[in-house]
């Protein structure tokens, strides 16, 4: 244990020296899934509280790039610095990055057979060891924020779409991350559930979350993204701040995307 | 389509209508619910239902009519022969199973011992007790006298420690199949859980001896195994050392129901989706906590009607042990017929035999329907 942090301590201070405040580094990444190379040649840097979608059409790798920074991917080649630690096969590392990221899934992924009060405490109670009653209290802080403290008693089945996606981002929270991914949080909910899931998303960024989103909310990227990234066949294709992406889209295919995207 | 073109009018149309958004909702009409409707529809249809549902009620009254007379009205309860029975009625001769009760119950177990067999299934039912139900008061102290039972009642059975030893060839009757089919179950939950995740681990080693295992218990018959407990383990084991053949059989019987147990789990594993480990992982949980908290408490869920399944299975194989020479309820019965003063009484003797059996079989069903909805959370 506390070799691994000794060695986490060292790791961050080469990496401060590199970007001043660099939460996440990803260096010469590539991935495949058997003979499919699904990333290729990723280089990526971002700093504290910097918020940014990630777009592209589907099968770009935009969901596996989210899901490599915190281990759900194993990566094959170049280097993942999460929070000054890099990402290997120790599963000491893992371990500590898990407890810093945080991450909400498509289909939310709740625990069916616990309520969301129950949803929320396992983590605290389980990874961070705090008390009980301690973790009751913090859960139910979150789920004011998220606005369903009336829904904690209910198993996650009773409630609809945006209230578990809701949910799920109170569970994450809990963990008291310093980043959090978000890997499709609207694309499984109704038309009319997806604001009440993107406002509370809008007011996780405005406290000032380290938020890497991966989204066709096009709306949200303008208004909360200090950054845009384009996606295509496993390649960053074009990234800038959202104005300057949507108004001046430079590469062939970021135009074509958003021509197919915005015109309907 | 039809339902655009002949209800749309009506609403519309009709003077009285209701303005659109402000349809109450109605009551159906008393012609498609009520059990008179009901009775219309599924029983007396057409001709050939009616002419069925006639002859099904005919068939069911003549058959419950002669069980209850053959079984009450007509039976003897009292007498020491068959003789005796067939002078009072011409139905059931019960008084032959009321004779040999205790033989039925105890098998060979010493007479003045039998209390301990009393104690030890008054406590059996205080130990399983909290197991079943959770909202049983002061539940954590009753479930740590739980795992302490097994102790307790091998002590109560086998005897030592100030009680009188009594060997276990003179177990037998229902306390035998009791025994076995308890121990077998108690013990092939946990190892069928252990060997279904053993056969998911990523450990080559342990992926390879769970399967083995799985598929060796699967293709052998229960009785071959028995054989094996009586005849051949005794090989194994260092000469001199008596390795007790009841314990030999629970072994058997306990590794049989494993191997079932962990198929039967392993299907469950496999209807959890793949983002509930996902999310476990993501949270930071280790491998047996998102097991424990997470995915067994799912898995299992899903796999208490296979599991509930095996168990009544196992407790029903108990009466094969009567092939390697011991007498349980149904070894009971069977030689009972061979007493020249009761000859000819087998039917008495088998349907108390099956008796026993679907009563215990029945309960154990209708507890697990009890907790699968007990444990349905609307998803």
């Amino acid at each position: 244990m506390a070799d691994t942090e000794s060695l986490a301590e060292t790791t961050a201070q080469i990496e401060s020296s590199k970007g001043e405040d660099d939460i996440i580094q990803i260096v010469a990444m590539h991935k495949w899934f058997g003979e499919f190379h699904v990333l290729k040649d990723i280089n990526l840097s971002i700093k504290v509280q910097e918020r940014i979608v990630v777009c592209g059409p589907s099968g770009s790798g935009k969901s596996t790039l989210i899901r490599c920074i915190n281990r759900l991917e194993e990566h094959q080649k170049g280097q993942i610095i999460v929070n000054g630690i890099e990402l290997t096969n120790d599963l000491k590392n893992i371990d500590l990055i898990r407890r810093e990221v945080g991450i909400v899934f498509q289909h939310f992924n709740l625990f069916p057979h616990l309520t969301v009060l129950e949803n929320l405490t396992l983590g605290p109670i389980w990874v961070r060891n705090t008390p009980k009653k301690e973790a009751e209290e913090l859960a139910m802080k979150y789920l004011e924020r998220v606005k369903i403290p009336e829904q904690a008693l209910k198993f996650p089945g009773q409630l609809s779409g945006g209230q578990q996606q809701r949910v799920a981002i109170a569970r994450s929270l809990c963990m008291n991350p310093k980043i959090m991914l978000f890997d499709e949080p609207t694309s499984a909910l109704d038309p009319e559930m997806i604001k009440e899931v993107l406002d509370v998303m809008v007011e996780l960024a405005d406290t000032g979350m380290t938020m890497i989103v991966v989204s066709h909310e096009m709306g949200f990227a303008k208004t909360v993204a200090d950054r845009v990234i384009f996606m295509d066949a496993g390649e960053i294709i074009e990234q800038n701040e959202p104005h300057e992406f949507f108004d001046n889209p430079r590469h062939d295919r970021t135009k074509m995307f958003l021509s197919q995207i915005l015109h309907h | 389509m039809t339902l655009g073109e002949t209800e749309a009018p009506l609403t519309v149309t009709e003077d009285g209508g209701y303005l659109p958004g402000t349809h109450p909702d109605l009551p159906p009409p008393s012609s498609v619910h009520g059990p008179i409707h009901w009775a219309r529809v599924n029983l007396f249809g057409s001709i050939a239902d009616t002419a069925l549902t006639l002859l099904a009620v005919y068939f069911l009254y003549s058959a419950i009519t002669f069980l209850v007379g053959w079984m009450f009205v007509d039976a003897a309860f009292t007498g020491e022969s068959r003789k005796d029975c067939r002078a009072v009625a011409d139905g059931a001769c019960w008084a032959f199973i009321g004779n040999r009760f205790s033989l039925f119950i105890y098998g060979f177990y010493p007479e003045p011992e039998r209390w301990r067999v009393d104690l030890t299934f008054v406590l059996l039912i205080l130990a399983i007790a909290p197991i079943l139900f959770d909202r049983m008061p002061q539940r954590g102290k009753a479930l740590i006298y739980s795992c302490l039972y097994p102790f307790i009642a091998a002590w109560l059975l086998v005897g030592g420690f100030g009680l009188e030893e009594v060997s276990t060839d003179q177990f037998g009757g229902l306390m035998l199949n009791i025994v076995i089919g308890v121990t077998g179950i108690a013990f092939s939950l946990p190892i069928g859980i252990v060997l279904a995740l053993g056969r998911q681990s990523d450990l080559p080693i342990v992926r390879i001896l769970c399967v083995s295992f799985i598929e060796i218990i699967r293709g052998v018959p229960l009785i071959t195994l028995l054989f094996v407990a009586a005849v051949m383990l005794s090989y194994f084991v260092p000469p001199g050392t008596n390795f007790d053949l009841l314990v030999r059989m629970l072994i058997m019987v306990t590794l049989f129901a494993s191997g079932y147990m962990a198929e039967v789990i392993r299907g469950g594993l496999q209807a959890i989706p793949n983002g509930q480990y996902e999310a476990a992982d993501a949270m930071g949980l280790k491998y047996w906590q998102s097991m424990r908290l997470i995915v067994l408490p799912q898995a299992l869920k899903i796999s208490i009607p296979g599991i509930v399944n095996t168990f009544i299975a196992l407790y029903k194989d108990t009466t094969l042990v009567i092939v390697i020479g011991r007498l349980d309820i149904l070894g009971i019965g069977n030689s009972s017929l061979a007493d020249t003063k009761w000859q000819g009484l087998s039917t008495e003797v088998y349907v108390f035999v099956a008796l026993f059996f679907f009563v215990n079989c029945f309960c154990m069903s209708r507890y697990s329907l009890w907790l699968e909805k007990k444990l349905h959370t609307g998803h």
